[in-house]
């Protein structure tokens, strides 16, 4: 009995040792992990002399200053108007991503249609092209259609259904729907688009959610696009800017930088948890169900 | 007035270089309750998936009412599916399920409403119109799938395999409103299911498929009784027809004498077509032996076999009794009994069975020739 009891104590202080352990480990990763994070924040609020002058998170002389000259920025724009533009482009960018995509992979899911695996092969295919590949031939493209210093080259591609990846994965979470329930629309007489609409939609919301918050997520950090085709420094987007910010003084105030930084993050992250619960349910059934 | 009838002629389907359909013709009078039924992959659910235009046919053409449909849009046809899996819209309440045909047509709001209320009225889920989908059980679910087709008022009404998702309990339910359904509407139905105490209860006319052909359309009993070939005899009633192979000793007009285990057999047949010599198989259902020493002995219209207890299922209602024959390699015999009854395995019984009860299926498995007197058989 008093074996046993003995025994049961050790177990039970094992466990909690190797509990304490693990935690610490994962927190201790953890930290390393976001302290970057942490540390762009904690600069905002810093004078530009102490960022590189100390080793401590939290400022000695907390400031708005970077904030408040970081948002008047150092062009004759403030940030707020970067941030307006990209959102001019990543909104229809994500419009025409959903739609284009959900057009396409119901197309490849429902359809039957001469040389269909063909077809999807060449679509799966063009997700491993490099997008390097593809810049000059583009570029000379769009600018024999005067579309150079516009934001159209940065959202009409995307009316194309272009993002392959998007489409795969539409495709593969309808490919884990019954038809059943379309069939039954079709009965009550819907024709393809609005058992589209009143049907698929709904039901794959979730996959939809997903592609529009990649979408927004890839756009916002998206600095090679923007940086190709736009030359006025009023249509930059806040990717551009913050580069700007970097180079157009010799002495880079890095407080403002910084803030102008965190500042950029807030958009995705603001969207990111609305709709965080969607978004891992979209992943997951997207990719598992198949 | 055609009004509800179902004509096909001549109807194919293939699926690339696969038959599933090979050429159906069926009329099916308005107001029946037609069921298919079938062995998996006889093409029970694509014939009804081609009365209801999900699938086109590759030749023939189809007819409700007074109209050629062959190539006309589901929507347009007249009819309304049940489907196995309920499709019913996961985002939509009941209500919206059951009005959304109605709201694609087009149709005002009130009237929706209206029709929705008079529908819900008869499935009883008035207290449930503002549940999802998800809320509601499998029963539940299924008659808000049936409440979509009432809504429609259809010419037909479709039901694919509607009890399949259902436990046992739940089904025995379900069948009985399906039944009252059909007495309260009188509305053509095609009822398409594997399970036949389903089409043995539900259906005015069965249609028995099998590789894409029809074997044998007809009553349930008809079917019962006198089953044209011997895949009908096999598939329609449970546990399935005991058949024995026998060779023809000789035909008369009224009757056709069989040698079958050492004995003679003078089945009563009339306008048989076989020759002496020709092999046949002989059917006896389950049911239809006696048991006991000795049950018929000195009945000329009889016949008596001695068997070894094989295998015993006591189910209380009934029991089955699986025999071997001693004379009889291929197989075992299986008796069906009502009651109760005790019996050990390894002993001997002796079963008998009146020769008016006998099918007799020729060489290329069709019926031979008419029974001897039908109300010998009904006995």
């Amino acid at each position: 009995m008093n074996l046993i009891g003995t025994a049961r104590r050790d177990a039970a202080w094992m466990g909690r040792v190797n509990a304490l352990i693990r935690y610490g480990v994962l927190i201790g990763v953890g930290l390393i992990m976001l302290y970057p994070l942490f540390w762009m924040v904690a600069a905002s609020f810093k004078p530009n002399h102490e960022i590189f002058g100390s080793v401590n998170l939290w400022p000695k002389d907390p400031t708005l200053d970077g904030v408040v000259k970081g948002w008047r920025t150092g062009t004759e724009y403030s940030f707020a108007t970067y941030l307006l533009n990209s959102f001019m482009f990543i909104i229809p960018k994500v419009v025409l991503t959903v739609v284009s995509s959900v057009l396409v992979a119901y197309g490849f899911a429902r359809f039957r249609m001469p040389g269909k695996q063909l077809w999807f092969a060449l679509m799966v295919a063009t997700i491993l092209l490099p997008k390097s590949v593809l810049l000059i031939p583009q570029y000379l493209m769009f600018r024999e259609l005067g579309w150079l210093d516009t934001y159209l080259p940065l959202y009409i591609p995307c009316a194309f259904a272009t993002d392959g990846f998007f489409v795969f994965m539409v495709v593969q979470f309808l490919r884990g729907i019954p038809p059943d329930m379309e069939e039954a629309a079709v009965i009550d007489g819907c024709n393809s688009l609005q058992v589209l609409w009143h049907v698929v939609v709904p039901v794959i919301m979730p996959a939809i959610i997903s592609i529009a918050l990649f979408q927004f997520m890839w756009s916002l950090n998206d600095f090679l696009y923007p940086l190709i085709y736009l030359s006025s420094v009023g249509k930059y987007p806040v990717a551009l800017a913050l580069k700007m910010a970097i180079d157009v003084t010799e002495a880079t105030a890095w407080n403002q930088v910084l803030a102008m930084s965190t500042i950029a993050l807030l958009p995705s992250l603001i969207v990111f948890f609305l709709a965080q619960r969607y978004f891992v349910e979209g992943i997951t059934s997207g990719s598992v169900k198949g | 007035m055609a009004k509800g009838r179902v004509q096909l002629h001549g109807v194919m389907k293939s699926f690339g270089a696969v038959d599933v359909i090979k050429g159906v013709d069926l009329e099916i009078a308005p107001g029946e309750l037609t069921v298919f039924v079938g062995p998996s992959g006889c093409g029970k659910s694509t014939l009804l998936r081609l009365v209801s235009g999900l699938e086109l046919p590759t030749g023939g053409s189809i007819m409700i009412g007074d109209r050629d449909v062959t190539l006309v849009h589901p929507s347009e046809r007249g009819i309304a599916m049940v489907f196995q899996s309920y499709a019913l819209y996961p985002h939509m309440s009941v209500a919206e399920n059951m009005g959304f045909g109605l709201k694609i047509a087009g149709l005002p709001k009130n009237l929706i409403k209206e029709k929705v209320a008079r529908a819900a009225e008869i499935l009883q889920l008035t207290p449930l119109l503002d549940r999802k989908p998800r809320a509601l059980s499998g029963g539940q679910r299924q008659r808000v799938a049936i409440g979509r087709c009432i809504v429609r008022e259809p010419e037909v009404f479709l039901f694919d395999e509607p009890l399949s998702n259902l436990d046992a309990a739940l089904r025995g339910q379900m069948r009985v409103e399906i039944a009252r359904l059909h007495a309260k509407l009188g509305a053509t139905m095609i009822y398409v299911t594997h399970d036949q105490v389903e089409a043995m209860t539900l259906a005015t006319r069965i249609v028995v498929l099998n590789a894409g052909r029809v074997e044998q359309i007809g009553a349930p009993i008809e079917l019962y009784r006198h089953p044209a070939n011997l895949f009908v005899a096999g598939f329609i009633g449970s546990p399935r027809m005991n058949f024995m192979d026998g060779l023809v000793d000789g035909a008369e007009a009224d009757s056709v004498s069989v040698r079958l285990n050492g004995a003679t057999l003078r089945l009563p047949r009339h306008n048989a077509d076989v020759r002496p010599g020709a092999k046949v198989t002989v059917g006896i259902r389950p049911e239809h032996f006696r048991v006991g020493p000795g049950v018929d002995a000195g009945d000329d219209q009889a016949v008596e076999f001695d068997s070894v207890i094989d295998l015993v299922e006591r189910l209380g209602g009934e029991t089955l009794a699986h025999l071997r024959m001693p004379s009889l390699s291929d197989g075992v015999l299986v008796v069906k009994m009502s009651g109760d009854i005790a019996l050990r395995i390894g002993t001997g019984l002796r079963v008998g069975v009146r020769l008016a009860q006998c099918h007799l299926f020729d060489a290329q498995g069709r019926a031979v020739g008419e029974p001897g007197s039908r109300a010998a058989v009904a006995a």
